[in-house]
């Protein structure tokens, strides 16, 4: 898995499509080293409902809370209690023991209001 | 986040910048926040040695035959029977009890005193001096914080790694005490004291050596720290931060800090309001507090207790120390019972925490 396979959004989380209509989510290093430590992260339990670009939970580095807001519409169908036991997760290995849901999807056609990792990356500098 | 050009520098900025610090704006200054991390940070100060810029803190030299009795009057304990040498943390009080601020006073000689007020306060606490200064001929002020920069080198390895580079030894010097000497070549006064918990010391150099002599202590393994780790450690010793754990609108009797006060002095200018909050008691009570369930208290949150809110967190962070998530804050004094159980409001769920002992984190010494 290399980063320039994933779909980004505005708010820094990745989009990792595993299967038709099964896609992995997680926040970006980018997002991450921003945060600082993280500390603490809350998500929904499975079977809960994930609306593209509104909340899916928080996260917290020492001085900061953030909102994190799901890439995509669907139903949790796995959780990563790796993360909740050990945040720092995020932190050491954003796009790999760092995901955070795994979701099935309810439109793969949303995927189309995510950006490229090209289009992230070029986000990324003209806010720099 | 951009940093206002308004901002003023230490003599360190540049050093920080270079070592990859990130910078926020505290009290008026451009300060670092943390280098690379927070806990790492924090961790280096309880294992090791780590270093902070403490340059933006004021540095008020009160001088001259007034100089003691003009700081009994104003200071919470009384300057006068204070030995040469000697460093005393201690508050600053209005009429009414309230805290302007609390500082650390040093006695460098018996008409020679080192006031140092946090960043944010040190145009209140000189304004405060130069009200209750009845006899200006005989005292005079001077601000050099311009002219010098503060270090705090804090840890337990702090001592020896700077006796290594001092013309004295310190290993000697007591807790609160101080000593003037040279660090490298360039004079420095250094105090036994700081922030953070751990032993260590705070050093008062010329501003121009300040980048040199913190590059010499990262040399011998010392720890760039920013204000971040600075803020936990402080919490997770039960040190209160001007501003947030306690202000003008509350006193020391409030604050739990009654044994930094002695309020039955003739002169004093809180001693009316201080007798009476001693006599009468407080209905509110700064308590330490854990968290029993899953959440952060921080700064600002509702305290609940039964249903409905009866304070308010004063400072809240996670403890890597003690792998639990602490905080301080106001409740009234009935519920102030080491273990009586609360919920704080984190973004609208009432989380349940512990009323527990300060400090949360006490040094093992040796």
């Amino acid at each position: 898995m290399t980063p320039e396979n994933l779909k980004y959004s505005e708010e820094h989380e990745w989009v990792r499509v595993e299967s038709e209509g099964i896609a992995v989510v997680g926040i970006t290093d980018f997002a991450a080293e921003s945060l600082g430590d993280v500390v603490f992260v809350e998500l929904p339990d499975v079977g809960a409902k994930l609306t593209q670009f509104e909340k899916m939970g928080e996260i917290e580095s020492v001085k900061a809370v953030s909102d994190l807001y799901s890439p995509v519409s669907g139903t949790i169908a796995e959780r990563n209690d790796s993360v909740i036991d050990s945040p720092e997760l995020v932190n050491d290995s954003p796009f790999e023991e760092g995901w955070m849901l795994r979701v099935s999807i309810d439109d793969s056609a949303q995927l189309n209001n995510l950006m490229s990792h090209t289009e992230y990356q070029a986000m990324l500098e003209a806010q720099a | 986040m951009s940093i206002s050009n308004d901002l003023k520098q230490t003599a360190l900025y540049d050093t920080h910048v270079s070592l990859g610090a990130r910078i926020v704006p505290f009290g008026g200054w451009a300060m670092p926040i943390q280098y690379e991390s927070i806990l790492k940070e924090a961790r280096a100060v309880r294992s090791n040695v780590g270093l902070f810029d403490v340059s933006h803190m004021g540095r008020l030299k009160i001088q001259g035959s007034g100089a003691a009795p003009l700081l009994s009057r104003v200071l919470s304990v009384g300057a006068i029977s204070m030995r040469v040498g000697r460093a005393r943390y201690c508050l600053i009080c209005n009429e009414e009890g309230g805290i302007i601020d609390d500082c650390i006073v040093y006695r460098n000689a018996d008409e020679d005193f080192l006031l140092i007020p946090n960043a944010a306060n040190t145009v209140a606490v000189t304004d405060w001096l130069a009200q209750w200064n009845t006899k200006p001929d005989t005292v005079s002020i001077t601000n050099i914080t311009p002219e010098t920069a503060m270090i705090a080198v804090q840890g337990p390895q702090s001592a020896p790694m700077l006796n290594k580079i001092t013309a004295d030894d310190i290993l000697s010097v007591l807790p609160f005490s101080t000593i003037h000497t040279q660090i490298d070549g360039t004079d420095a006064m250094l105090a036994r004291t700081g922030y953070t918990g751990e032993d260590g010391f705070e050093v008062i150099a010329p501003e121009n050596e300040a980048a040199r002599l913190w590059m010499l202590l990262v040399e011998q393994g010392a720890a760039s720290c920013g204000l971040g780790a600075r803020d936990v450690l402080r919490l997770e010793a039960g040190l209160l931060l001007h501003g947030n754990d306690m202000s003008v609108d509350t006193n020391p009797y409030e604050a739990g800090l009654e044994r930094f006060v002695r309020p039955d002095r003739r002169g004093y200018v809180a001693r009316a309001a201080l007798l009476r909050a001693r006599d009468e008691g407080v209905e509110r009570k700064l308590v330490g507090f854990f968290m029993t369930g899953r959440g952060i208290a921080r700064h600002g949150y509702a305290i609940h207790k039964e249903g409905r809110e009866i304070g308010e967190v004063t400072s809240g962070s996670p403890s890597s120390s003690l792998d639990r998530n602490i905080g301080l804050g106001y409740v009234p004094a009935d519920y102030s019972a080491v273990g009586t159980p609360l919920q704080i409001d984190i973004r609208g769920r009432l989380i349940d925490a512990e009323v527990t002992s300060l400090p949360f984190y006490i040094r093992s010494t040796k």
